[in-house]
């Protein structure tokens, strides 16, 4: 098990069979099911809450409300300003106001539906435009008052995305009996949950401890708390286990989405078609509460240009609250929303010179050695040009399998025009403006059995994305032995981080090499004698060998009943904090690089769409799992697709409208269409084994090349996603 | 008007899981099958994502055919049979998934193996166009499908 190779899962055979323990799948004897209450107004003050009622039903053992948080009752990953129970006001609809616990998830459910909550109703702020400033990130680079030969301008809309991860937020929490509480949960980040939980439930970190449960899908909706202090609260209270699981509908409002946004855009260029400025405004509606908003929109900001040299900027990126739902991390993060805007805007520049759109973003494609509109200038391998020329390369796509409307038959043909378009994007590996980012590992090297076994703990989330195989691969690469167990993620062991950012793989990876180097070396110092250094030593297929490759000693006899235990901590270079006035700073540790060309048939008469193809180039460093990394690239490209033409939470008045999978559109496997795909491994030099985050790019280009098609297919502008069939027909 | 306590609910349902008979006593009758499934039998193999019968993800068996086990109340299933991903004999196709890449958090994966089940069952070579209708009710959020249909193929040999 190495690095490079498509090893498969080790979780593969339990989930295919259906015994992977997901965090719905969770039971204790004697368990209780929680359910909430939660708010049917945007806005308004709670006059009084009365439970009696809810009290005396069948099978409940505890109603609770936000007078019953032991702690202080406010979260937030960034600014602590949301209540686990909403207290003197609720500020969105659908905010959590009081818990019930029962013995039948029904009556749960029946007695939160019989908790009386008497509201004096507000009206709610539900436009962006007239939202309270959450934070504004201001970048003046260059010349503030340039003049260019050619100018385009573009304002562009983006509607609200969910990430719809298929599994629920659910767990289970036990009570321990002396006042502390364990959770199994699905969570990307076990430390920050439970750093928040302590504080909400008034208990010391010690006395809350968090056991990673199966995760089913995640996208950036696990990265806030939704339930997990609503079980503890309910199990503290009951003495029983209890057990939470959001139905779909609730799941809707059970997490953040991705923010939407209104996009104002000025280009500026020389008739050559080189930048020379860029304006932009871009407001995000953070909704209720804070969450992750702020750094959301130091990303939509920072790369609001794009992978693309341009010498003078004025950007000013704004994220504001309102009473909407609470928006805040989704694949791509703040880049996803940007890169609609500067591609079209990059499409409409080459049309104002006349030049190919392909050919345009090949000049003023940033290199190594550029410097960004942060004054960063950026080191290793940056070949955004190059992704470019692979994307066009590929071989156009002849026929369809399916025509625009699918099975539904609504055109034979006729009204449908094809069209092509390209986009290119990037974003920021890891954390970001001087968070410290790292990551813990501890590697054990045993004899099991008669073997060496090399078992791998961290709190890293196996979120789907293969982080559990890639611990292994690099476990196994560094060590040379066969048997390694990546033991479950806990708060046992360090902090992981999240798994976002992209930046597991690369931080979690870097600390399970760093704490199995160490291993190997205290292995090493073991079995050198003066005829054999240790640095003429290597452990190889469960042996120490010499230099020539010969086995010197087997590691079962070497070790013998000892046990070599290592913990190392991992942390990228630096980073640093954002100037307040003109966003200059090295605020970002690595980047990455996608580019994606769609091919698309549009039924003109009917406005739908059907995308026949997309194709990517993506620069990864170093594929640690070829087969784990094409399916980054394809799931990313989808959630792309599904913003473009498909997705968006419809919120009017602040009240959600669509809170289900039947109103809510994901892309099928009608939808999705094959991916072509060029994976380039060019190394980065500062980063373990040259990788690169590959997670979030192919969400960030996917759906703007989808949308440039349209506008080839179409002729009209398509200033909005997801491109509704009105936006085409009337 | 009385409250209904669903704790004590009415209906026994008995009926053959995975080859073995299985009864449910006290099932409240708004129980659905998928529910009965995984509280009361403890086979949690079959998902819960969406809970409304447009995700796939608790495909099961009812007497042979296709269902949404949340779509079917626990009651209809008396003195039928009922296969889940636990007892199928899918053995080839869950290789296959695992082979191609085709799992990633692997919420999806219970439901489109039975599905994938049921086509190969119908129709042993399937077109892709067979194979994307046939999975098109069932949902997948990571992958983007592409394993998934390479996984088919696998099944297929």
């Amino acid at each position: 098990m190495r690095v490079g190779e498509s090893v498969r899962r080790p979780d593969g055979m339990p989930k295919v069979r259906g015994t992977f323990a997901y965090s719905s799948d969770l039971h204790a004897e004697g368990m209780l099911w929680g359910a909430t209450v939660r708010s049917p107004h945007p806005y308004a003050r709670i006059v009084a809450i009365n439970s009696a009622e809810a009290r005396a039903m069948p099978g409940v053992k505890a109603v609770m409300t936000s007078r019953d948080v032991k702690g202080r009752n406010l979260y937030g990953l960034e600014i602590q300003d949301q209540p686990v129970l909403a207290g003197d006001e609720v500020r969105y609809w659908g905010e959590a106001v009081a818990l019930v616990a029962a013995d039948h998830p029904e009556q749960a459910r029946r007695a939160a539906s019989a908790v009386k909550v008497e509201y004096e109703v507000l009206p709610p702020v539900t436009r962006a435009e007239d939202g309270k400033v959450l934070r504004h990130v201001k970048i003046r680079h260059g010349d503030q008052n340039p003049h260019a030969e050619v100018v385009v301008r573009g304002e562009y809309e983006v509607g609200m995305q969910d990430q719809a991860p298929l599994g629920p937020e659910s767990g289970l929490a036990v009570p321990d009996g002396e006042g502390g509480v364990d959770l199994y949960i699905a969570t990307q980040w076990l430390h920050v949950d439970r750093q928040q939980l302590a504080s909400v439930l008034g208990l010391p970190p010690e006395k809350v401890r968090l056991t990673m449960a199966g995760i089913g899908g995640a996208f950036g909706a696990r990265e806030d708390l939704s339930m997990q202090a609503h079980a503890c609260m309910l199990a503290l209270e009951t003495g029983r286990p209890v057990k939470i699981s959001y139905s779909r509908p609730e799941s809707f409002v059970g997490h953040v989405h991705r923010h939407p946004g209104r996009l104002t855009y000025e280009h500026g260029a020389t008739r050559e078609g080189k930048l020379v400025y860029v304006k932009a405004h871009i407001l995000l509606d953070g909704g209720a509460y804070a969450s992750s908003s702020t750094a959301v929109i130091a990303n939509a900001t920072c790369f609001a240009v794009g992978p693309y040299l341009c010498p003078n900027a004025t950007i000013d990126g704004i994220v504001v609250y309102t009473n909407n739902p609470p928006c805040g991390a989704m694949r791509g993060f703040g880049s996803v929303q940007n890169c609609y805007a500067h591609e079209a805007q990059m499409d409409k520049l080459a049309a104002a010179l006349g030049m190919d759109p392909v050919e345009l973003r090949m000049r003023n494609a940033l290199e190594t050695g550029s410097e960004l509109i942060t004054g960063q200038v950026i080191e290793g391998p940056v070949p955004v040009a190059e992704l470019l020329k692979r994307v066009e390369r590929f071989p156009m796509p002849d026929g369809a399998q399916l025509l625009p409307g699918g099975y539904s038959n609504t055109t034979h043909g006729e009204g449908v025009k094809r069209g092509v378009g390209y986009a290119v994007g990037f974003k920021n590996i890891g954390y970001s403006e001087g968070f410290d980012d790292y990551s813990t590992a501890r590697v054990r090297l045993f004899v099991h059995e008669g073997k060496p076994r090399l078992e791998v703990h961290t709190a890293a989330a196996e979120v789907g994305q293969g982080v559990v195989l890639v611990q292994a691969q690099v476990a196994g690469s560094e060590l040379g032995v066969n048997d390694v167990v990546v033991l479950e993620a806990d708060t046992r062991v360090g902090s992981a981080g999240s798994s976002s950012a992209s930046r597991q793989t690369y931080i979690t990876g870097g600390a399970v090499k760093a704490a199995a180097q160490a291993v190997c070396k205290q292995v090493l110092d073991l079995a050198q004698s003066e005829l054999h250094p240790a640095s003429e030593l290597r452990i190889e297929n469960d042996a120490v060998v010499g230099a020539d490759g010969k086995q010197i000693v087997s590691l079962a006899t070497l070790l013998g009943d000892a046990v070599i235990e290592e913990t190392r901590e991992f942390r990228p270079r630096k980073t640093q904090p954002l100037d307040p006035d003109t966003g200059q700073s090295n605020a970002h540790m690595q980047f990455a690089f996608a580019a994606h060309r769609a091919v698309v048939d549009v039924d003109t008469e009917l406005g739908l769409v059907k995308v026949v193809e997309l194709a990517t180039a993506q620069d990864v460093g170093k594929a640690i799992n070829p087969l784990a990394v094409q399916g980054q690239l394809e799931g990313g490209a989808a959630q792309g697709l599904g913003l473009a033409v498909m997705e968006e939470i419809q919120v009017k008045d602040g009240v959600v409208r669509n809170a289900s999978f039947t109103d809510y559109l994901l892309p099928t496997i009608l939808d999705m269409p094959p991916v072509r795909m060029d994976i380039l491994e060019l190394g980065d030099p500062s980063s373990p084994y040259g990788l690169k985050g590959v997670g979030e790019p192919p969400t960030i280009s996917s759906g703007p090349a989808i949308v440039a098609a349209i506008r080839a297919a179409t002729g009209r502008e398509v200033n909005r996603v997801p491109v509704r069939p009105h936006d085409l027909t009337l | 008007m009385p409250v209904v306590d669903v704790g004590r609910g009415r209906v026994k349902i008995t009926c053959t899981v995975n080859g073995e008979s299985r009864t449910a006593h006290g099932v409240w009758e708004g129980e659905s099958l998928l529910y009965v499934l995984r509280e009361r039998f403890g086979l949690y193999g079959s998902k819960n994502a969406c809970e409304q019968g447009e995700c796939g993800s608790c495909s099961v068996y009812l007497d042979g055919t296709l269902v949404c086990a949340c779509l079917v109340l626990g009651g209809q299933a008396d003195g039928q049979s009922v296969v889940t991903v636990e007892g199928l004999d899918g053995a080839k196709v869950q290789q296959a998934f695992v082979e191609a890449g085709a799992v990633q958090c692997g919420f999806c994966t219970p439901g489109l193996v039975v599905a994938t089940h049921d086509l190969l069952h119908r129709v042993p070579r399937p077109t892709e166009a067979q194979v994307r209708e046939a999975l098109a009710g069932n949902v997948c959020r990571c992958t983007g499908y592409q394993k998934i249909i390479d996984a088919v193929n696998l099944a297929v040999g």
